[in-house]
């Protein structure tokens, strides 16, 4: 099962906040964390996830900094910071809604095994 | 995506893992949107990524290829760090080079401002300096007013733009023979004729020297800009388009400086205070002069940073100037019997052919050498042959007259100037007819303006040389 290119993009920033408020790391190691917390079902064009950082870098939700890496490059690692875990905090919030509305609804309709052919 | 990827991969060469990386920073590297550290930073990803890859069996090539094509299409991913970094898009003129730029390169910029600075400090210093030894140049400590027109008329330039130079020199690494035999001694020569020369205070020689002059000592800047390689037409050109920048520069420069001596001056005339001693003997002059090394260490900082402004402005100017000249051509003949034609009109003629030759000039400097003639060119060939057109009949309307009056210095000098833009402009149209034809390859047109760039020097320092002494330094 592959998740949808605009959940994705949607869950994106809740993850990436999420995951480094789980410890300050970078770019690769983040992209490998969310493979695991979704056993590789959220794909990403890896690449993307740097103009996402930035992103959340400029509205100073993470601090980036340099450092040498164990291999001896320079490596960039992100921090989350309290406004960063403040509007995680404020994501959850509106997760839970969105999702609670979602239960709710799909609890009411029966579940179709396969949508059938030739309705249109 | 997919055939994205795939291109991405085309480009790549084979060679081992450093080299594959390195040809592929260079590619990325070539998103305006992303910048070095971004580079760095994906890079450290990439690197990451073939570690695993490698370390879960693939060959270091697979691993590679594996890892590029997950990073995803360099333009969709530089299009995505556009939207983030709009801002890069406008290219912006960094001072120093961010700390995690090499250290190296932002010490040398730094360096490049302090001497720019320093040097515009001693440009400043040096025009107010013979003031200091009772040459007056306004303010004066007894309160008059006074301005040896005279003695600025022919040295201001001469004590400014040794400070333009030198900074170009120091910053060309120009050798001492070179910089002394090329820049000193010409400097010393035209400085000592100029003040020798027994002129009548404001007479017409004296005012047409200090016209000239400085022409002969922007040539000796120019020296100094190609670094003593002043037989390279490609090195020419480039002076020419440092030229034009630095003017623009100097003009935005002079307009904010216009700008905060008015807030000085009204805001000390509010306060009780006349600071208008101090604008007119200090602020202005010194500002004047420091603006120009300024100016140019601006144009240096923002060469590969900033599009060339100069080009753009003449493409703009050229329909509107053809028009000018159009309309001038049919006044001169609706006119011809009861024109005033003196040497104002003479003048009005020169400016008007170093206006055109400067449209042409700065269009040729921003052309691609490879690109065959459009529209712009044939509109070029317009405005080159309405220029010469115009010219011809209003030196018909002339040349009656100035032999019935006789020959004064200033006619000689507007005719010779006229003689010699003449001469450029009909070769530059001949060329530009052959150009449209495709016969001729536009390099021939560089090369012609850049070949006859050291006949307006030489002319220039005609006058100033030679004018005096054959004219009596009326």
């Amino acid at each position: 099962m592959r998740i949808e290119k605009d959940l994705v993009a949607a869950a994106a920033a809740p993850l990436v906040l999420g995951i480094l408020a789980e410890g300050e790391t970078y770019g690769y190691a983040i992209l490998k964390r969310v493979a695991e917390l979704s056993d590789g079902r959220m794909t990403w064009t890896d690449g993307m996830l740097y103009p996402l950082l930035h992103r959340l870098e400029r509205l100073g939700y993470v601090e980036a900094s340099w450092v040498s890496a164990p291999t001896g490059r320079k490596r960039k690692v992100y921090t989350i910071t309290a406004d960063g875990r403040a509007e995680l905090a404020e994501r959850r919030t509106q997760w839970e809604v969105v999702s609670a509305a979602l239960d709710r609804v799909l609890d009411t309709v029966t579940p179709v095994p396969r949508p059938a052919e030739g309705w249109a | 995506m997919r055939a994205a990827a795939g291109r991405d991969r085309a480009t790549l060469p084979t060679g081992d893992l450093e080299e594959q990386i390195d040809a592929w920073r260079g590619y990325l590297a070539g998103a305006r949107a992303v910048d070095a550290t971004d580079v760095d930073e994906l890079e450290d990803h990439l690197r990451g990524q073939i570690t695993d890859l490698a370390a879960a069996g693939l060959s270091e090539r697979e691993a590679f290829l594996v890892a590029v094509g997950r990073l995803g299409a360099v333009d969709e991913v530089s299009r995505e760090f556009a939207r983030e970094h709009s801002d890069r898009l406008w290219k912006q003129l960094v001072l120093w080079d961010e700390p995690s730029a090499g250290s190296g390169r932002a010490g040398a910029r730094r360096r490049g401002l302090v001497r720019a600075l320093l040097l515009a400090a001693g440009a400043a210093l040096a025009l107010k300096l013979p003031s200091l030894l009772g040459v007056p140049l306004g303010g004066g400590v007894d309160g008059s007013d006074d301005v040896d027109v005279m003695f600025y008329l022919l040295n201001a330039p001469a004590l400014v733009l040794p400070f333009l130079g030198a900074y170009l020199a120091l910053d060309r690494r120009m050798p001492w023979r070179t910089a002394l035999g090329l820049l000193l001694v010409p400097f010393v020569v035209l400085v000592a004729v100029t003040n020798l020369y027994p002129y009548d205070a404001l007479g017409a020689t004296a005012v047409l020297a200090g016209i000239h002059l400085p022409v002969v000592l922007w040539t000796l800047v120019g020296v100094a800009y190609v670094g003593g390689d002043w037989r390279s037409g490609r090195r020419r050109m480039d002076f020419v388009r440092f030229t034009g920048e630095w003017a623009v520069y100097y003009v935005l420069i002079a307009l904010g400086g216009g700008a905060l001596t008015g807030i000085v001056v009204a805001g000390f005339a509010a306060l009780g205070l006349d600071a208008t001693g101090f604008v007119s003997s200090w602020l202005v002059p010194c500002g004047a002069a420091g603006a120009v090394v300024v100016a140019a260490w601006l144009v240096e900082a923002k060469q590969a940073v900033v599009e060339n402004v100069a080009p753009v402005l003449a493409r703009v100017f050229t329909p509107l100037a053809t028009l000018v000249v159009l309309a001038l051509l049919v006044a001169t003949i609706a006119r011809w019997d009861g024109a005033d034609v003196d040497r104002g009109l003479l003048i009005l003629v020169d400016v008007l052919l170093v206006l055109v030759l400067g449209l042409l000039l700065y269009v040729i400097s921003a052309r691609e050498p490879a690109a065959g003639p459009g529209a712009f060119d044939r509109l070029q060939l317009g405005l080159v042959a309405s220029a010469l057109v115009t010219d011809a009949v209003m030196l018909a309307a002339m040349l009656s007259r100035t032999a019935e009056y006789g020959l004064s210095p200033n006619k000689v000098a507007a005719l010779g100037l006229n003689v010699v833009l003449l001469v450029n402009l009909l070769r530059a149209g001949w060329l530009q007819l052959r150009f449209l034809r495709g016969v001729e390859r536009a390099a021939a047109l560089e090369r012609w303006q850049t070949a006859y760039l050291p006949v307006f020097a030489a002319w220039a320092a005609a006058v100033v040389a030679l004018f005096g002494p054959v004219f009596g330094f009326v």
